[in-house]
């Protein structure tokens, strides 16, 4: 791969190319897809261990007396329900209804809150933020700030326990806290993108790789692989987790979008919130849907979706899924065909190949 | 991985194995780890005629979906039953028994136009 000095690098950029990862461009951003390969790392979450470098994820961090305020305005979930060291899902919308983006909301205190979002998409979220800034809090752009590294898989919590004096056990489900780890300062986010358990930890840039090391070596015992963005894909797109610019865009909303249970139609105004009050009063047009391939085909993200014949909708997001050892994809589709078991045909080079619509998530994680 | 000496190569990354009338044709060994983990193989049935140049399948890898380039014209004797059930084998053994399909070659020259192993080591850098 030619290296191209225009794409931006994380701080893990020379670690990837030393181990021979297999780098893309990926939204701007220099990043490694693959490291031992796709369907090795996929496994290695799901049944031990992987370990990812996600410092591309961009971080804005809203300030001040009046910072809830603007989180609430201009996030769709209800971001004052949040307790200190409290995370969720969320979303930041156009006033059209539309994502400019999902996001993770962090409450750090009553008057400071720490987002997590796309790495594509940092600098529009920053000034949509900063646009519909009526409170006079302070809003930075952080980026740059932070690396972010995911420990993923069920040994996850036991490779990053050996790092770090914090009781990982005692932070909840989509809880953090600040801590340190191998000695120096981190956020520590019980929070991921896999579907598996695990953690996100946020530190300084200048400690990415040598934590990246130190993971390795912890999660040795458990036969840990470094994990690339294609595996990151496919374990998101199992656990049905969606994808901005795939699932999510600016002319989706999130009723579309399956995601009604980010969306607090009863808090305080928002943004975008007229427009999927008409949206609902209007009654939905199109809705996301998983499907799984029954014949012989992948269906695969942009591929068109015909049902009895009739051009019917499009794949957001496709592809095998290793896990289940089936091919399957997410999909829009009109609300009165996206009901499970609906006979589909997803047009592959101009052919018909049957697909059937089917309940989602397609793989949901043993509880412990 | 070694480029066999008795295989001819392409530009785009297909391999041919000539033996007089018939050939054998396949993808490189550079092209399945360019790929990564393969899943999936569309080949055509017996009796479909190649063009020298045109698409005749694709091999799909979790990733991707690549066309493959037929390197020489013919007619399909057969596709590698293989790749149905087993398109992993192709990331084993490209250069061997994961080949795409067997033809009846109708322009046997144009093997000639095609890169020895030296000439493709060259082409890849390596």
């Amino acid at each position: 791969m030619t290296p191209t000095t225009d794409l931006q690098r994380t701080p893990l950029f020379e670690t990837h190319v030393a181990s021979k990862a297999k780098m893309v461009d990926f939204g701007g951003w220099h990043m490694p897809v693959q490291y031992s390969g796709i369907v090795d790392e996929h496994n290695a979450v799901r049944n031990r261990v992987g370990l990812f470098d996600v410092s591309h994820m961009g971080e804005i961090i809203i300030r001040g007396p009046q910072s809830a305020a603007l989180v609430d305005y201009v996030s769709t979930n209800n971001a004052a329900k949040l307790k200190v060291g409290q995370a969720h899902y969320s979303a930041l919308l156009y006033e059209h209804g539309g994502f400019v983006d999902d996001i993770l909301v962090h409450k750090v205190s009553d008057t400071e809150w720490f987002l997590c979002v796309n790495a594509s998409n940092q600098d529009k979220d920053f000034e949509h933020i900063v646009a519909h800034n009526k409170f006079e809090a302070e809003v930075e752009n952080a980026g740059p700030r932070f690396a972010q590294i995911a420990v993923q898989g069920p040994k996850g919590p036991a490779t990053l326990q050996k790092l770090t004096a914090t009781k990982l056990a005692d932070i909840k489900y989509y809880w953090f806290t600040d801590g340190e780890v191998s000695g120096v300062p981190a956020r520590i986010a019980h929070t991921g993108y896999t579907g598996e358990d695990g953690f996100e930890i946020y530190v300084d840039p200048s400690e990415a790789a040598r934590l990246w090391q130190e993971l390795l070596t912890a999660g040795a015992e458990f036969d840990i692989k470094p994990c690339g963005l294609g595996a990151r894909n496919t374990l998101r797109l199992e656990a049905k987790m969606a994808l901005y610019g795939h699932e999510l865009t600016a002319s989706m909303n999130p009723f579309e979008a399956d995601l009604a249970w980010i969306v607090k139609m009863e808090k305080p105004d928002f943004v975008g919130r007229a427009a999927l009050q008409k949206s609902l009063d209007q009654g939905l047009k199109r809705k996301l849907a998983g499907f799984e391939m029954t014949e012989r085909g992948i269906g695969r993200d942009g591929y068109e979706v015909f049902v009895d014949g009739k051009a019917a909708g499009w794949v957001t997001s496709g592809g095998p899924s290793p896990t289940l050892n089936k091919n399957i994809g997410l999909c829009y589709l009109p609300v009165d065909q996206c009901a499970p078991g609906t006979n589909i045909q997803i047009s592959i080079r101009n052919a018909p190949v049957a697909a059937v619509t089917v309940p989602t998530p397609f793989y949901k994680r043993p509880k412990t | 991985m070694s480029y066999p000496e008795n295989l001819k190569y392409t530009k785009e990354h297909e391999w041919v194995k000539a033996e007089g009338e018939t050939a054998y044709i396949g993808i490189t060994d550079h092209a399945q780890a360019e790929l990564g983990d393969i899943v999936f193989v569309d080949l055509p049935k017996a009796g479909a005629t190649l063009t020298k140049g045109q698409t005749f399948g694709s091999v799909e890898s979790v990733k991707a979906v690549s066309d493959i380039y037929s390197p020489v014209s013919g007619e399909v004797l057969e596709a590698n039953e293989l790749l149905a059930k087993t398109p992993e084998k192709l990331n084993e053994d490209p250069h061997g028994e994961a080949w795409l399909v067997k033809v009846k070659l109708t322009a046997a020259a144009e093997i000639n136009d095609l890169m020895t192993a030296a000439d493709y080591q060259t082409y890849l850098g390596v």
